[in-house]
């Protein structure tokens, strides 16, 4: 079946089968490495992209069922010149990361969470980042680094409107 | 694992879904959500031929507030509800329930009719709907009927749902505002499916007697039931800890979990008692 989707703002129309997963439809078809696959079955989180502005497990999506829509992959998030975002800049900071596995995943819940509620407190943070498993760096960094980064998505924020959704 | 192979399509009307479905003589499945359907074919416990996607089905989404009550399309997803002030204001026990229900980027995806279709025995809404006295409405070829949620689910993944048939909505009763609720789940990790929950609602007369107990279980047994001699023993008393202890006594004992790979039975009889008590005293007031 014919899929046209917009990853990152390129479009691209490519031929799939109908039970390739959105996940490996980014990594195999288009070569987008950059999101992982852990589970394949819902559970780690790893593989979380931005389908139409809402943070999804990319395991449990079909690339046909994401026909026509926009999608943001870990690729999006540093500009085109690889300046990493504010808030890959705060996971820096506070060592949000060890063998970053889980990162990729957890960074787009992240920013899908704050650009949706960049007003969001510590406790929601962390009740949303438990969709995704981290197997070494430990919930704290995360959790600070993404409440770190919130204001850089508040609405007036460069962050915000330099990077769609 | 890799999805096994299989057809999609894609119907832009519900009665051009259910043709599609009785069509292929039981051998394919809609698919709403995914969130429960697509780890079932990743582990090869179903391998429909052919998928028939809902996501065109206008007619199958919004949330309506009316007299009677409130109404919820199938493809109204998890966040939906989160996000509405309506519900909130009308069904404030629905919402608590939700928000126990997976993980935020599932809640993004799964929808209302797919968990009541798919019937998990510790899934939220199924017990909310039995306790609630909701009614689900279903299209077939046959045409369209409505089954009450107590004789909708009929065992662990299993519903009334014929094989040609799709869920529409779901209808829960108007909610009186002055009503008192209290829920109630335990579960290992946050986002998992409960080991047990419970969910109460009552009236009260003008002496505060409650009237019209409502106590429904989930995870402790086939499918979600109500416990009527726990709703018994209620009715005509007052919310005091005392009578709420002799109660989840009660309950302990009428609930019918079973041992599994996640807990004892006997652990399911004491999560429901302590579930229960503190159900109660949510109900009462006591909110932390
Ligand atoms: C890690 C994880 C944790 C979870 N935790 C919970 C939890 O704590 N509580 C909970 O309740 N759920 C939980 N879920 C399940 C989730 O809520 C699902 O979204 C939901 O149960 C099914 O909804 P869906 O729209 O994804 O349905 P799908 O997966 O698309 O479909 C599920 C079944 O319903 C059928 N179906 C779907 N829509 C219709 C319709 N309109 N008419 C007839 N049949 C239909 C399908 O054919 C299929 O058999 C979890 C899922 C995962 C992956
Ligand atoms: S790979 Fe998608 S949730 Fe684990
Ligand atoms: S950084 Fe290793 S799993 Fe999270």
């Amino acid at each position: 079946m014919l899929v046209t989707l917009c990853v990152n703002g390129e479009d691209s129309t490519t031929d799939v089968l109908p039970r390739t997963t959105l996940v490996d439809f980014l990594r195999h078809s288009l070569g987008m490495t950059g999101t992982h696959v852990g589970c394949e079955h819902g559970v780690c989180g790893a593989c979380t992209v931005i389908v139409d502005g809402d943070a999804v497990r990319s395991c449990l999506m079909l690339a046909v069922q994401a026909n026509g829509a926009e999608i943001m992959t870990i690729e999006g998030l540093a500009d085109a010149s690889a300046n990493l975002s504010p808030l890959q800049e705060a996971f820096h900071r506070h060592h949000a990361l060890q063998c970053g596995f889980c990162t990729p995943g957890v960074l787009m819940t992240a920013h899908a969470l704050l650009r949706q509620e960049p007003n969001a407190s510590k406790e929601r943070i962390r009740e949303v980042i438990s969709g995704n498993l981290c197997r070494c760096t430990g919930y704290m960094p995360i959790v600070d680094a993404i409440f770190e980064a919130r204001s850089s998505y508040q609405p007036a924020s460069p962050a915000t409107r330099a990077r769609g959704r | 694992m890799k999805l096994p192979k299989f057809d999609y399509v894609e119907p832009t009307t519900a009665l051009e879904a259910v043709t599609l479905l009785s069509q292929s003589r039981g051998l394919a499945k809609v698919i709403a959500g995914g969130q429960s359907l697509i780890p079932t074919m990743a582990l090869r416990l179903a391998q429909p031929a052919l998928l028939i996607d809902l996501r065109h089905l206008e007619s199958l989404r919004g949330i309506a507030v009316d007299e009677a009550g409130l109404r919820l399309g199938a493809m109204t997803r998890w966040r939906e509800i989160q996000d509405s002030a309506e519900v909130l204001d009308t069904h404030p026990l629905l919402v608590e329930a939700v928000r126990h229900i997976a993980h935020y980027q599932i809640r993004n995806r799964g929808t209302v009719g797919g968990s009541l279709a798919h019937a998990d025995p510790a899934a939220e809404l199924p017990c909310i709907a039995v306790t609630c006295g909701a009614s689900i409405r279903v299209l077939g070829i046959l045409g369209e009927r409505e089954i009450l949620a107590d004789e909708f689910f009929l065992g662990p993944l299993a519903t009334a749902l014929g094989d040609d048939e799709i869920i529409l909505e779901v209808r829960f009763p108007r909610w009186p505002s002055s009503r008192q609720w209290g829920f109630q789940e335990f579960s290992r990790r946050q986002g998992d499916f409960a080991l047990a929950g419970v969910a109460i609602f009552y009236d009260t007369d003008n002496s505060g007697r409650l009237e019209n107990a409502h106590v429904g279980v989930f995870g402790v047994g086939q499918c979600a039931t109500r416990l009527s001699g726990v709703e018994s023993a209620l009715n005509g008393r007052t919310n005091t800890i005392s009578v709420a202890a002799e109660v989840a006594r009660l309950a302990a004992a009428e609930v019918t979990p079973s041992d599994d790979l996640h807990a004892s039975a006997r652990y399911r009889r004491a999560l429901v008692a302590v579930l229960l008590e503190r159900a109660m005293a949510l109900a009462r007031g006591e909110r932390a």
